[in-house]
């Protein structure tokens, strides 16, 4: 049986989703930041903490963008494969979406349409970063997230060498995150793409980015050096806002893809505290 | 260190040198925005010998692109962005006499000379406290640059606008010691 989905919910629908990610924190985010607030030991780490839990609160009441970077916006949409869209082009009707919610919603166009020549604003932060799966089923799920370039900015990608394994890995992430000291705006959420080809290995960071904090990687393997990252960056000492602390990373997520026999590709999202997602199914 | 010192701008150079790495400060009074666009068109003024469309005398830049004011706010959502992409522009404006930066991540060498030759301070605000600090900001109007947008140079009065002495004017840096303090490892 095919399942009819309109356009027009499509838009809605990720309308919304901004405006909520834009302006409410999710509850994960807020735990992780109320338990860092408890074992911080800095006091100039605390007190940028306390200000960030504040933030949260009066963007949820205020209804005003949590951050003024409300970013480019990413999409990961799931379509069922018995859905069929109707009465609209889909991806028409997503960038109509983001156009609402930003125009509307009173949050920052923060997109140039030529990356390289002129740089000139699209004056709606359209358009919007489409990754699409076809999945078993008939409804559709969106997820999506409104990414700052503070913490893009600062991440990064290395094909590195089989031969490099675990430790490389390792490596290659807290390097990056050392790198980037305080420029992401710490206490950040760190995605790790490992395997695939260089644009899955991306796609994966990105995809963990919007895993709840708290819930490790179901392999066992995975979830030990989600924690063993998680510890090995917190000892960096970047701390809060870069000034010095024992909380650095809320989270390490990592996700993995088979890959080559000749490669071991890996690529660190880092997300800000302000770590915007939210998710619908149609 | 955790003492809050409360400064009026603009700010003199007798007060730059009195605020040490580590101060809380709360600024008052008039502050104006930049970052990259409205930066590289000052470089090129400067570069031309024109004159800029404001008077960096003594004045603090805030490196923001504030989100538009929603009904009832004088400004919307206004954290800092990263400075360090303003640096190859900053020597120059210091040398005009800037004297305050507000932003937030890593300086360059020599933007951090530039500031203890002349008596200049970096201030970080709290990247991502957006909805906190649009609160200490009470009026906001465009002073240059309108065609930019966001990225225009903007007049701010504040109140109170929380941040910290990240850079002193002598080159102390709470970006090396904060987390010096605190790293229980090596670095690579």
């Amino acid at each position: 049986m095919i399942r009819e989905i309109k356009a027009e919910k499509i838009k809605d629908t990720v309308k919304r989703l901004l405006l909520q990610a834009n302006y409410e924190i999710g509850t994960d985010v807020l735990r992780e930041l109320g338990l860092s607030l408890k074992r911080e030991e800095s006091a100039t780490g605390k007190s940028v903490l306390q200000q960030i839990i504040d933030n949260h609160r009066i963007a949820r009441q205020d209804r005003i963008a949590m951050c003024q970077d409300t970013g480019m916006v990413v999409l990961f949409v799931s379509l069922g494969q018995e859905a069929i869209i109707t009465g609209g082009d889909f991806t028409e009707a997503v960038n109509q979406g983001v156009k609402e919610a930003y125009t509307e919603g009173y949050l920052r166009k923060s997109v140039v349409e030529d990356p390289l020549f002129g740089r000139k604003n699209t004056g709606d932060n359209t358009p919007a970063v489409i990754h699409l799966e076809l999945v078993p089923g008939d409804r559709i799920k969106i997820q999506v997230m409104a990414k700052g370039f503070g913490s893009e900015n600062m991440s990064r990608g290395k094909m590195l060498l089989p031969s490099a394994g675990v430790q490389g890995v390792t490596d290659f992430v807290i390097e990056t995150v050392q790198k980037a000291g305080p420029n992401p705006c710490p206490p950040l959420v760190i995605g790790v793409g490992i395997g695939g080809t260089l644009d899955m290995a991306a796609r994966l960071a990105k995809i963990s980015l919007l895993r709840e904090i708290g819930c490790p990687n179901g392999d066992i393997h995975y979830a030990a050096l989600e924690k063993e990252l998680k510890e090995r960056v917190n000892e960096l000492g970047i701390g809060p806002a870069g000034l010095g602390g024992r909380i650095t990373a809320l989270a390490v997520n990592v996700e993995y893809y088979p890959t080559h026999i000749a490669g071991l590709p890996v690529v660190v999202n880092i997300n800000c505290h302000a770590a915007r997602h939210a998710a619908a199914e149609i | 260190m955790d003492k809050t010192k409360r400064i009026q701008t603009p700010l003199t150079v007798q007060q730059a040198v009195g605020l040490k790495v580590g101060d809380n400060v709360l600024i008052s009074g008039v502050i104006y925005t930049a970052r990259d666009a409205a930066h590289r068109r000052l470089a090129e003024l400067l570069k031309e010998g024109k004159p800029l469309p404001i008077e960096l005398e003594d004045q603090v830049l805030y490196y923001v692109g504030p989100a538009p004011a929603p009904p009832g706010h004088a400004c919307g959502a206004a954290g800092p962005t990263t400075s360090t992409r303003m640096d190859i522009y900053t020597p120059p404006l210091i040398e005009k006499g800037l004297r305050g930066m507000i932003g937030k991540g890593l300086r360059s060498q020599a933007v951090i000379e530039a500031m203890k030759k002349h008596g200049a301070v970096y201030f970080a605000a709290t990247g991502g406290a957006a909805a906190l600090i649009s609160k200490s900001i009470k009026k906001v109007e465009v002073v240059a640059y309108e065609d930019l947008g966001t990225e225009a140079i903007h007049r701010m009065y504040v109140e109170d606008f929380p941040c910290i002495v990240v850079i002193d004017s002598y080159g102390n840096n709470l970006y090396e010691s904060g987390p010096q303090r605190y790293r229980t490892c090596k670095t690579l």
